[in-house]
């Protein structure tokens, strides 16, 4: 069974927004919602800056504070692909799921009255495709694929370089993983 | 980190854009559920034209709507991924405040008053118009703006017209420098996409080009690719821009003094003897004739006017060459900056040649060497009886044309009077220098016709709007694309045009029958020509319809080697290092370095550049990219804006030195910028009303430029010559 990650690689993050854009075509997001976005923070005085930029998604979590919290089983850890996802048929938008993540990674969908994020692009997926998302990235910081295969890009960039995931001390065990800096000496 | 939902928005620099979408797009969760339950999506590839890159589309299509864009994965020049511009087409597709049918103008010009007429009305309008002008005028007395895939069309109704006056802003406000120099140096142009071999370089170097936020596919692929692969990045740029953020040595520079850098470098290059000497001899002449002219440009010379440390112009120096040739010198794109700007492009060309860069792995690669067989000319163009005005009296000018001596001609009726401006795709009062110029040079003219799909600031100064549809609703020529391959691309509809639009094709096509010149247009559909074009080029059509992009296997010739030296183009068939036809025009035959004046105290030097999402003012009012970035801020010092008290997000306006104001802006206070310039993302402060979303958003760069420094080689306008203060809204 595949055991299904993300990788981002914040060196070659160009701060596009190319992956909003297609995220947003590809599921329907409504206007003013995301389910990705790009983060950009730079430290230090004029000259001496750092910048750190970075797409940010539901982390599908592999210990999610979202599925436990959820009173009605529409958001599940799917066991076959360990994506988190949500029976939408059984959301009644009560938004317990969106207060528990820590990533705030979710977003109510008022015409359908559900709450709505982040499914890994498991549609395509399903085919065979990759995600929509780093299907467009222009930089190739966006990399999915199976933890599992260690030929896959995701384990490979993960066996070459340090890699973190965000706020690993909430103990939620992300599976998208940050890659900051080279392990390759410079 | 927690973030909360506001930051969630404002990272995505997403502001509380109205969104009128929702309600005149297709539902595409309908269209979506009526995939699932088996209607069968179809995939029409095209190339794209949300900015001029052409980058390979594959549009997904159900029920006669697009409800997805992909870049096809065989277009060299996306490699299957769009930026966020091509995501967005869509946007550009389904806005609704698209021109929907001709309008003829029934008020002042700019005011915007219009009534919708037939295509049978609008030609004819135009047809008359344009001929009354030849009769009064003669036909060179008609000038064509354009940009974009609707010069194929309306570059030949033109011609056929009898006026060779043709201008595209792409030369004179953009790359024109750059053309002229390599023109000049090695006879061949550095080619768009750029020929960067930054895969394979071992450095980096980027002199005020933003790669990133300047979005171009493939070479923004090839840029991160550079950085992954640990290629030193050197960024020359007073902001710290994306790239400068991956950068290993940051150079903030005194903006308006790059050549002084440029040519601390060279001196160094020479001075240490780090040359290619062998390349030098072999492909390169005049040598000895430059080799004592960059004696006075010391690193220490350098770092006065460069506001640079010495020893970090000596170390980015070395690295640069110690690493060359896998050096990619970017000779950046957008280089119309004081004036001063093709002897800088030729400094940077020079530098190229010493290191041995150009064809050679890691710098610059060869053009592919294959090639087509010509196409038929068709009918012989009338020799019109008087010399085209569209190059000035710029020597170097390229065959582009100049817009701005277009424009002056328009304003002084000489060498002759100008007296109908055709503009197709381009925004005029947001690209060229100076607006109010040319808002007063429309006022001379009997007949402005406008061919566009958005009603910018420029179309509705139009006595007659002709509505074309978008990209995605048309053919245009097939794209020649000549990377390191050469590979053909398709233009073609993905859905039929929306409303009463049309192509451009077919109004060039109907504009010249009703002229007399339907000889120029001998076919009734634009894809019937496409279709013998291929046949002349032995290329299978309807393998080119169903795949978007053919590329022509083993037509790449990179690096040089025994058999294949560089073919360059000039009179010696070498670089040329020393340049005699620039001396016999009298400007100077080496660059030469010129003072910049400087910002006074209280005064910024207006720097302007791109947004990842936007192209100029073509996109400003796409609901997608709107979404992602809706207005620009004018970036500011934080250190002078503590001095100040302005705070980020405060409202303010800018003042140029000739006393026009800016419409309010808000700061954003950063550590990113120097404290002697300010920078606005180019291309917003849309002035018309029928752009809902863009209207009033941010403020216009362009307004604030009304001086610029044209260039005595090109006609090119520097146009980083202007000086704004700051003033707090109350
Ligand atoms: S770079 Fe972006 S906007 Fe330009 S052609 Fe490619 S996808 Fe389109």
């Amino acid at each position: 069974m595949p055991r299904y990650a993300m990788v981002i690689d914040e060196r070659r993050c160009i701060g596009c927004m190319a992956c909003i854009a297609a995220c947003k075509a590809e599921n329907e997001v409504p206007p003013g919602s995301f389910r990705t976005r790009v983060r950009e923070t730079v430290e230090g005085k004029f000259p001496y800056l750092r910048m750190e930029i970075r797409s940010e998604l539901c982390n599908h979590c592999d210990n999610p504070p979202c599925v436990y919290n959820c009173p009605t089983q529409a958001s599940y850890k799917d066991e076959e692909t360990g994506m988190v996802l949500l029976a939408k048929e059984k959301c009644v938008g009560c938004k317990a799921c969106v207060a528990a993540c820590p990533y705030d990674a979710r977003y109510v969908n008022h015409e359908k009255g559900v709450v709505d994020k982040c499914t890994f692009c498991s549609h395509r997926v399903a085919k065979g495709e990759t995600t929509a998302c780093v299907t467009t990235c222009v930089g190739g910081s966006r990399v999915f694929g199976d933890l599992d295969d260690p030929k896959s890009l995701v384990s490979q960039l993960l066996a070459l370089h340090p890699a973190e995931t965000l706020l690993a001390s909430a103990g939620t065990e992300p599976r998208v993983f940050y890659i900051r800096r080279s392990g390759k000496p410079k | 980190m927690a973030l909360s939902r506001r930051q969630f928005l404002q990272i995505s620099g997403a502001t509380a854009a109205g969104w009128a979408m929702a309600s005149v797009c297709p539902n595409w969760g309908l269209l979506r559920a009526a995939e699932q339950a088996g209607a069968t999506a179809r995939i029409v590839p095209t190339y794209c034209e949300m900015c001029f890159w052409k980058c390979g589309v594959l549009a997904k299509v159900i029920d006669g709507t697009v409800v997805k864009l992909e870049g096809n994965p065989v277009h060299p020049h996306c490699r299957g991924r769009l930026c966020g511009r091509g995501n967005g087409g869509i946007g550009l597709l389904y806005d609704p405040d698209r021109l929907k049918a001709p309008l003829i103008r029934t008020g002042e010009r700019g005011d915007g008053k219009y009534r919708e007429a037939s295509w049978e009305e609008a030609l004819a309008y135009v047809a008359d118009k344009m001929q009354v002008i030849a009769a009064k005028y003669g036909p060179e007395s008609l000038a064509l703006f354009t940009h974009g895939s609707g010069t194929s069309h309306f570059y030949p109704l033109m011609r056929a017209f009898g006026t060779e006056n043709v201008a595209m802003p792409s030369f004179a406000q953009c790359r024109g420098p750059r053309v002229a120099a390599y023109d000049l140096t090695t006879g061949i142009d550095i080619g768009s996409p750029e020929r960067l071999d930054m895969p394979n370089s071992k450095v980096v170097v980027l002199l005020g080009s933003h790669l990133g936020e300047n979005m171009h596919s493939s070479q923004v692929q090839d840029f991160t690719q550079a950085i992954d692969n640990g290629a030193t990045i050197i960024v020359v740029d007073p902001r710290f821009s994306t790239a400068a953020g991956k950068a290993d040595h940051w150079l903030p520079i005194r903006p308006g003094t790059d050549m002084a850098l440029i040519l601390a470098w060279i001196h160094l290059v020479l001075k240490n003897g780090w040359y290619d000497k062998d390349y030098v001899e072999r492909y390169t002449t005049g040598f000895e004739d430059i080799r004592d002219s960059f004696d006075a440009y010391t690193p220490e010379w350098a770092a006065a006017e460069t506001d640079l440390r010495p020893d970090v112009i000596r170390e980015t120096g070395r690295i640069i060459a110690r690493n060359a040739p896998a050096v990619a010198l970017h000779p950046g794109r957008h280089v119309t900056w004081d004036g001063n700007d093709v002897q800088r492009e030729r400094a940077i060309i020079i530098l190229q040649a010493l290191l041995g860069t150009w064809g050679r792995k890691g710098g610059i690669f060869l053009p592919s060497p294959a090639k087509l067989p010509p196409l038929p000319g068709g009918k012989a163009f009338p020799k019109p009886k008087r010399k085209p005005l569209n190059r000035g009296d710029f020597p170097f000018a390229g065959g582009e044309g100049v817009t701005n001596a277009v424009r002056a001609s328009t304003l002084s009726g000489e060498p002759y009077p100008i007296k109908g401006w055709f503009v197709s795709g381009t925004n005029l009062l947001a690209t060229l220098p100076n607006p109010e110029e040319t808002r007063q040079a429309i006022r001379n003219l009997d007949l402005l016709v406008a061919v566009d799909v958005m009603p910018t600031d420029t179309v509705v100064h139009a006595d007659v709007i002709l509505p074309e549809c978008t990209y995605l609703e048309r053919h245009d020529a097939i794209a020649q694309l000549r990377g390191r391959e050469l590979a053909l691309a398709i233009r073609q509809p993905a859905v039929e045009p929306l409303y009463n639009t049309k192509p451009a094709w077919w109004i060039a096509r109907s504009l010249a029958n009703k002229l007399g010149l339907g000889d120029y247009f001998p076919w009734e559909h634009y894809a019937e020509k496409l279709e013998e074009d291929c046949l002349v080029w032995d290329v299978d059509f309807e393998e080119l319809k169903q795949k978007g992009v053919i590329v022509f296997p083993g037509s790449a010739a990179p690096y040089i080697t025994a058999t294949n030296p560089p073919r360059f183009k000039t009179e010696s068939g070498k670089l040329q290092l020393y340049s005699e036809e620039l001396e016999l025009e009298d400007f100077a035959p080496v660059p030469e370095y010129v003072q910049n004046p400087q910002p006074k105290n209280g005064e910024f030097r207006l720097i302007y550049g791109r947004s990842p999402v936007h192209t100029f003012s073509r996109t400003v009012n796409n609901p997608v990219l709107t979404e992602l970035f809706a207005e620009n801020e004018v970036w500011l010092n934080a250190g002078v804006a503590e001095e100040m008290g302005l705070k980020s997000g405060a409202l303010v306006r800018l003042v140029n030195q000739d006393d026009v104001l800016s419409d309010p802006v808000r700061v954003k206070v950063t550590e990113r910028i120097r404290t002697d310039c300010v920078y606005l993302v180019h291309g917003f402060g849309a002035k018309s009303k029928r752009l809902n979303r863009a209207f009033g958003r941010g403020v216009s760069d362009q307004d604030l430029i009304t001086r610029y420094a044209v260039d005595p080689i090109a006609g090119t306008t520097g146009m980083r010559v202007n000086f704004v203060k700051i003033r707090k809204e109350a």
